[in-house]
């Protein structure tokens, strides 16, 4: 599920564990070899695997053997076997303009909103930290109220703030800030338009992100801070070397989850543009999307699909080292 | 004069909590502006949606933005729809997820870390990019425009995060209380149904509202899957909103309110799991 999609989906660093009772637990099971036991747990997790290997691990072997076919409308509709084409799907993509004007314009979009998310996330999660406790229930409130809005209730408000007739943007801008925006169109430009995508995108990962860092600075020891304000390092100092190392190893997986997300943004373009995005909005997403479901060409899609999640793949890889180096697969 | 120095520190830290407290509200006024705007914008009348100028208050409050919200055709079923397959997805999933966490929580074999390992890599797999291969899947096995289809996927889709966090809850029931339970005659598995799963209600709570907000939301794959009008889940009801003559915002607004409602309602119940659990293994560590 995409960043904004409810972070329920979030993967497992937001699991209650008790690390201490684990080791002492594993003795206790070792100490007890039952054969007749042994068969026991592959039968517990075979529904899920069966069922995991049928709805992930089978699509994307499909994903892999259909990008080296051509299947199209008639393949799909009739059942006929679909012809093999080697790598051409895969040289026509990269040897096409358009695909890599789609790929820049992913990793840009990627990287302006994994920048802003992150700065407010901590900038947020730091104020928190230094505010009132009634003002921090407030925006706590706020936080949740923002993180529990499903993407697509997200992307309709935002999509009514910047509408050119009565979006509220328009009226703000024109009437407050002396700026002539009445009527005016945020998507006619694409940068403009990818502004209020961002802005719906940056809104709804900043309540997880604040949250999680917010919850990561409170483990950072008072007396250290204290210590090394008494010694006289100045508030970037206490940062740099108190403060962040202890909130790093979150940092870092947040922010990776962040570039995952955001780079494999779809819904929020999808809704924004009423289910057709123009060309000048095609994220990889969309263009994989489009390719498979507009232009019946399902083989182009996988193709995508699959150079797509190779490029992810190096980030995957990262976070999951993170997760393993930090114990949460022990 | 000994008093001096917290004299001159005092006003100064107020000074700046003062600082700090402004900047919070700034942020709350931003973070909680959309949703004040969701709810004001469908309980306005009409009149004041339509206007070049928007009003931050709304003159009147009304219900007619949400009368003619469920007024459109489709509606009931829509409802139905979300129910039966939200509801069928999550029973299933839960039931999948239970034993599998058991197994994982309970139980040190070899391809337990494999199967930890592919319960993770699998969340990481982008979901528009599994949609065709899903799609041509369903196809092929006469899933498309039935609601099977759509449950089938919603079902496994949670079920690796379902999975992973009652495995979280498992490893904290100890152990003990499973072994008094087979000293006194009962099976592996009777002593988990018996004396573990009870104890892992609010466990399994939290992890189907979380599996239940996750499938309430999704809306691709329900939108390319299910054809006929009547099957359309909330979402994709949603979706076909807008028309080509352009987009009645009050009645939008106030759909969106209805189906963020429910999402608000159980997120909240399960929001402290978020909020602590996300950082106990990530720092300590």
């Amino acid at each position: 599920m995409s960043a904004a999609d409810m972070k329920a989906a979030d993967p497992p660093v937001s699991v209650p564990r008790a690390p201490e009772g684990e080791p002492q637990l594993a003795k206790n099971v070792n100490r007890r070899p039952r054969k007749a036991g042994a068969l026991l747990p592959y039968l517990l997790i075979a529904p899920a695997f069966v069922a995991i290997a049928a709805v992930f691990v089978w699509p994307f072997i499909k994903t892999i053997i259909m990008s080296f076919q051509d299947v199209g409308r008639r393949e799909l509709w009739s059942g006929s076997s679909a012809p093999w084409v080697g790598f051409d799907q895969f040289t026509n993509i990269l040897g096409d303009g358009e695909f890599w004007d789609v790929v820049w314009r992913t990793v840009a979009f990627m990287v302006l909103c994994v920048f802003a998310t992150m700065a407010i996330g901590l900038a947020l999660a730091m104020l928190m930290q230094r505010m009132s406790t009634w003002v921090r229930l407030l925006l706590t409130a706020a936080l949740v109220a923002a993180w529990s809005m499903p993407l697509l209730v997200a992307t309709s408000i935002f999509r009514w703030f910047a509408d050119s007739d009565y979006g509220v943007l328009n009226m703000v801008l024109t009437k407050y800030l002396g700026i002539d925006a009445q009527g005016h169109n945020w998507f006619l430009d694409p940068k403009q338009g990818f502004v209020i995508i961002g802005a719906v995108v940056v809104w709804g990962a900043i309540p997880f992100v604040s949250v999680t860092l917010y919850a990561a600075l409170t483990q950072v020891p008072k007396e250290l801070e204290e210590a090394a304000s008494l010694d006289g390092s100045g508030t970037v100092g206490i940062f740099r070397y108190v403060t962040w190392p202890v909130i790093k190893p979150v940092f870092q997986m947040v922010a990776t989850l962040s570039v995952l997300w955001d780079f494999n943004v779809f819904g929020q373009i999808f809704l924004m543009r009423g289910n057709k995005p123009e060309p000048e909005y095609s994220v990889l997403g969309i263009y994989s999307f489009e390719k498979a479901f507009e232009s019946n060409s399902f083989s182009q899609g996988a193709a995508i699909s699959l150079i797509t999640v190779l490029l992810l793949s190096g980030v995957a890889v990262y976070y999951l080292r993170q997760l393993l180096k930090i114990g949460e697969v022990e | 004069m000994s008093t001096s120095t917290p004299q001159v520190l005092r006003p100064d830290r107020k000074k700046s909590r003062i600082g700090y407290n402004i900047a919070g509200l700034v942020a709350f006024v931003l973070m909680a502006f959309p949703v004040y705007w969701l709810v004001i914008s469908a309980l306005r009348p009409n009149a004041e949606i339509r206007s070049y100028d928007q009003t931050l208050w709304p003159s009147s409050i009304t219900f007619d933005n949400f009368s003619r919200a469920i007024k459109q055709p489709n509606f009931g079923t829509a409802i139905e729809s979300s129910l039966i397959v939200c509801g069928v997805a999550v029973l299933g999933g839960m039931l999948l997820a239970t034993i599998a966490a058991f197994a994982i929580g309970r139980f040190r074999f070899r391809g337990r870390k494999f199967f930890m390992i592919v319960l993770l890599v699998v969340q990481l797999l982008p979901p528009t990019a599994m949609l065709i291969p899903i799609y041509i899947q369903l196809n092929d096995l006469g899933g498309l425009n039935e609601y099977w289809g759509v449950i089938v996927i919603y079902l496994v889709s949670t079920l690796p995060f379902a999975t992973w966090m009652i495995r979280g809850f498992v490893i904290n029931i100890p152990q003990e209380l499973e072994e008094s339970a087979m000293v006194d005659g009962c099976s592996r598995m009777g002593a988990f149904w018996r004396v573990t799963f009870p104890l892992l209600a609010p466990g399994l709570a939290a992890a189907s509202i979380f599996s239940l907000i996750t499938a309430w939301n999704e809306y691709l794959l329900a939108y390319v899957v299910l054809q006929d009008n009547d099957k359309y889940t909330l979402n994709v009801w949603l979706m076909n909103f807008t028309t080509s003559r352009g987009i009645d915002y009050g009645a939008l607004m106030a759909a969106s309110t209805l189906i963020a409602i429910p999402v608000v309602a159980f997120f909240l119940l399960v929001q402290k799991y978020m909020a602590t659990g996300l950082t106990s293994g990530a720092v300590k560590g």
